[in-house]
C-alpha cells in the first residue's frame, strides 16, 4: 500500500512555504477578506440555535460511535447498496482508487466526465490520472472551475478559490472560457456576470456528457444512502443526469442512520458558509428506475485513514465533516491562506489529518503551524480536539526523531534533555536562573529578546523571548518563607 | 483485486480497534447508538401560525416566493404563470390534472430528453414538506414530484405545498422522511446560489433561478 495526499510529499515545509505566502500583499488580503465575512455569518448562524453546544455534543457523539464500530458500519453499508443496484468497490490507498474510476470509464462510451466538487478526489490526484488517460474532467463547482482553468491550487477546503479575486477571475475566465461563443462579449468582473458565464459554459456539458462523479458529505449506513450538500445546483446535475455515476468516498464518511443526518444537516451548513440550510441536499440510494443514473460505482477509499485510527489520540481527526471553520478562525492561516500547507486538506483540521494519513513520514512540520490558542476547537461541529492532537503529533514526531542518531545529537534535543534535568533539580535551577540573569543582559532590547545567538537562534527566529525577570518566582517564594519564619 | 483490498481494509480497521470479527458486536453496536447523547431539540414549539410565518419569512429570504391558495389552486396556478409570463410547462405524469388551467401548455414528463426539459419554462410540482426554520422544501421522487431531472433543468419551479406539511425543525422533517428514506430525496432552500467569488452571494447558478411557493 502506499498512501498519497496529493502531493503532500513533496511540498515544502510549511515555514518556507509561509514565507512566500506572507509577502503576497494581494493574496493575504484576499484571505482575511474572505474568511472574515465567512465567520461572522457562521457566529449568527450558530448563535442562534439555543442548542448548537448538544448539536456539538451529538455529533462528536455519532462520530466516535462511528468509528468504534466502523467495520459493521461499512458492511452495512456495502450491503445497502449492493440491494439498491449500486456497485461497490474497496481501495487500500490512491493509486488503486484511480485504477478502479478508469477501468469503470473505460467501460463507457465516454470520454469526458462532470465532476462535483470533492477534496477526496484531489487526494488521490484524480484529474491527472485521468488527463493521462485521456480522459477529460470537468469541475462544474464554480470554486473548483476557477482553479482548474486557472491552473492554482486549492487553498481551502469549502471555498477553494478563496485566496483569488473577482479581477482575477474574470483574467481567467477571459482566456480559458470560449466566451464569444456562448454570446458573452466585455465580461466585467461583477460576481453576477461571472456566474452567468459559468451557467452558460456548464450547461452544455451538463446536458451532454454521460458520466458523473462524485464525493459525498455522508454516507448512511443503514439505507446506503449517500448525501451530497452543494449550493450551486452543479451537484444535482452531476448526480441526476448522467448514465452512470460514480461516487468516491473516505471510509470515515460513514454514519449509523438516516435519523443522524438531523444533526448533521444542523451543524455542517451553519459551521461551513454561514447558512441555514444549504441550498441544495441531494440524498440517493443505489439506481432508482426511470430517476437518475441506471450504474452507479461507491469507490471506498483507505489511503491512510486506517492508520488514523490506530493512531488512540489522534483518530478523532477522522471525525471531520469537512466545514472549514477551523480555517476560518485561525490566526495562521489567517496570515499564510491554504496553499502554504501543501496539502489538499489545509488549516488546523489539515495540519492533524496531513500528517496522519501519511504516517508521520511527511508534512511533518504540519503540526507546528499553530499557536495552540484553541479557537479551532471551540467552532469546530464535532469537538475534534485540534490542539490536543497537534501537541501530541509533535511529541510522536520529537519521540520518533530521538530514535535516530541523528536526531538525538540535534541541538533542540540536547537542550530539551538539559532543561529538562534542570527542572527537576531545585539546585540546578537556582543555578541556571543566576548565570541566565547575569547572560542575558547583553540581549534584552526593548524589555525582549529577539535574538539569541548562534545556535541558540533557532528558538528566537519565530517567537520572542521574555527576559528573566531581576526577581523570579521561586526568588520571591524563598523570601516570603523567611520572612514568616522571622 | 477489491474483494482482497475489502478484507485488508476492514482487517486493518478491526485491528486498529483492537476487536475481533465477532457477529455479537452487532447487537453492542445498535444498543450503544440508542444510548448516543441527544440533547437536542427534536420538536418545535410553535403554534400552526407561528410556524407559518417563520417558513414565509426563511423562504422569501432565499429568495423564494411564497403564494398563498385562495381556495382555488387551478386558478391560484393560472395567476402565478401569468404574472411570471411561463407558459410552457413540465408536470409529473401524477399531478392531479383538476389543478392545470387552461390556456397553458402543460407537457407531462413521460420520459422526455433533458433537451426537452431545458426547452420548457418551467415545472409545477408537490412537494413532500418545508421547513421552517431553514426555509427548505423536501422534494421526493413520485408520481406527483416527478424524477429530479425535471426539477433541475427547467429555469422556473413552481411547488404545490400543504400548509399541515410544515414542520419546526430539522429533526422533525427527518423523522417524517423515515418511511420514504429510501427514494432520491432533494432538500432545497431557496433559488440556486454561489458565494465563491469574493463570498458575494449570487442568486442562480445551475438550477431553477426563479422559485414559487403556492401553499394550499
Amino acid at each position: 500500500m502506499s498512501v498519497h495526499i496529493g502531493n503532500a510529499e513533496n511540498a515544502p515545509s510549511f515555514p518556507r512555504a509561509a514565507r512566500a505566502a506572507l509577502i503576497n500583499t494581494q493574496l493575504r488580503t484576499n484571505v482575511r477578506n474572505a474568511t472574515n465575512i465567512i465567520q461572522a455569518k457562521r457566529n449568527n448562524m450558530t448563535g442562534e440555535l439555543p442548542d448548537w453546544e448538544e448539536l456539538r455534543e451529538a455529533g462528536h457523539a455519532i462520530k466516535n460511535h462511528t468509528l468504534k464500530y466502523l467495520d459493521l458500519y461499512l458492511e452495512q453499508f456495502e450491503a445497502n447498496v449492493t440491494r439498491a443496484g449500486g456497485m461497490v468497490h474497496w481501495a487500500t490507498d490512491a493509486d488503486e482508487a484511480n485504477q478502479i474510476i478508469g477501468n469503470i470509464i473505460a467501460d463507457c462510451t465516454g470520454k469526458e466526465i462532470i465532476k462535483v466538487k470533492t477534496m477526496t478526489s484531489n487526494e488521490i490526484r484524480l484529474n491527472d490520472y485521468l488527463e493521462n488517460s485521456g480522459i477529460t474532467p470537468h469541475e462544474t463547482d464554480l470554486a473548483d472551475l476557477i482553479v482548474q482553468l486557472g491552473n492554482e491550487d486549492p487553498s481551502h477546503i469549502v471555498v477553494p478559490a478563496l485566496h483569488i479575486n473577482r479581477t482575477q477571475i474574470r483574467d481567467i475566465f477571459q482566456k480559458k472560457i470560449p466566451l464569444h461563443e456562448l454570446g458573452i462579449d466585455n465580461l466585467t468582473d461583477d460576481p453576477q456576470q461571472l456566474a452567468e458565464a459559468a451557467r452558460l459554459y456548464l450547461r452544455h456539458k451538463f446536458l451532454t456528457v454521460d458520466i458523473g462523479f462524485s464525493g459525498a458529505n455522508f454516507a448512511i449506513a443503514d439505507t446506503g444512502a449517500v448525501v451530497v450538500v452543494e449550493s450551486e445546483g452543479n451537484g444535482r446535475m452531476c448526480l441526476t443526469l448522467p448514465d452512470v455515476l460514480i461516487t468516491l468516498l473516505g471510509i470515515e464518511k460513514i454514519v449509523p442512520t438516516f435519523r443522524d443526518l438531523e444533526v448533521f444537516l444542523q451543524s455542517l451548513p451553519r459551521s461551513a458558509t454561514g447558512e441555514r440550510m444549504n441550498p441544495y441536499n441531494s440524498i440517493w440510494t443505489g439506481v432508482t428506475p426511470a430517476d437518475g443514473p441506471s450504474e452507479f460505482h461507491v469507490i471506498l477509499l483507505d489511503n491512510g485513514r486506517t492508520s488514523v485510527l490506530a493512531n488512540g489520540e489522534g483518530r478523532e481527526a477522522l471525525n471531520c465533516i469537512r466545514c472549514g471553520a477551523c480555517l476560518n478562525v485561525c490566526p495562521v492561516y489567517h496570515q499564510t491562506g491554504g496553499i502554504a500547507y501543501g496539502s489538499v486538506y489545509q488549516g488546523p483540521i489539515g495540519a492533524i489529518v496531513t500528517p496522519q494519513l501519511q504516517n508521520l513520514e511527511h508534512s511533518r512540520s504540519l503540526p507546528y503551524a499553530s499557536s495552540l490558542c484553541g479557537a479551532c476547537y471551540d467552532v469546530c461541529p464535532v469537538k475534534i480536539n485540534i490542539p490536543e492532537i497537534l501537541i501530541f503529533l509533535r511529541g510522536e514526531i520529537i519521540r520518533d526523531e530521538q530514535r535516530t542518531l541523528l536526531g538525538k545529537f540535534q541541538l533542540e534535543n540536547i537542550a530539551m534533555q538539559a532543561m529538562a534535568l534542570v527542572f527537576s533539580s531545585s539546585g540546578l535551577m537556582t543555578t541556571a536562573e543566576a548565570l541566565a540573569k547575569f547572560a542575558q543582559g547583553p540581549l534584552v532590547h526593548d524589555g525582549i529578546i529577539n535574538r539569541l545567538p548562534g545556535m541558540l537562534s533557532g528558538w528566537t527566529n519565530s517567537r520572542d523571548l521574555a527576559p528573566m525577570p531581576r526577581k523570579s518566582f521561586r526568588d520571591w517564594w524563598f523570601q516570603r518563607e523567611k520572612d514568616k519564619d522571622q | 483485486m477489491s474483494a482482497e483490498s475489502r478484507a485488508a481494509i476492514l482487517a486493518r480497521i478491526r485491528r486498529a480497534n483492537g476487536v475481533a470479527d465477532n457477529p455479537a458486536r452487532v447487537s453492542q453496536q445498535q444498543h450503544e447508538w440508542s444510548l448516543l447523547s441527544r440533547a437536542y431539540r427534536a420538536r418545535g414549539n410553535l403554534d400552526d401560525a407561528q410556524r407559518l410565518k417563520l417558513f414565509d419569512e426563511r423562504i422569501r429570504h432565499y429568495n423564494g416566493t411564497p403564494f398563498y391558495s385562495t381556495g382555488n389552486i387551478q386558478s391560484d396556478i393560472a395567476n402565478i404563470l401569468t404574472e411570471r409570463g411561463k407558459q410552457t410547462l413540465i408536470v409529473p405524469a401524477g399531478l392531479p390534472s383538476e389543478w392545470l388551467p387552461e390556456d397553458f401548455d402543460f407537457v407531462p414528463d413521460n420520459n422526455l430528453s433533458k433537451q426537452q426539459l431545458d426547452a420548457a419554462d418551467g415545472v409545477v410540482t408537490e412537494c413532500t414538506l418545508g421547513i421552517a426554520l431553514t426555509g427548505t422544501v423536501v422534494l421526493e421522487s413520485s408520481p406527483t414530484q416527478g424524477r429530479r431531472a425535471a426539477t433541475l433543468i427547467p429555469d422556473y419551479h413552481l411547488c404545490i405545498l400543504r400548509k399541515g406539511d410544515i414542520v419546526e425543525l430539522v429533526p422533525e422533517a427527518i423523522r417524517r422522511l423515515e418511511s420514504i428514506k429510501g427514494r432520491p430525496l432533494t432538500f432545497f432552500s431557496g433559488p440556486s446560489a454561489t458565494v465563491d467569488i469574493e463570498m458575494t452571494r449570487v442568486r442562480g447558478v445551475h438550477g431553477p433561478r426563479t422559485l414559487d411557493i403556492l401553499l394550499i
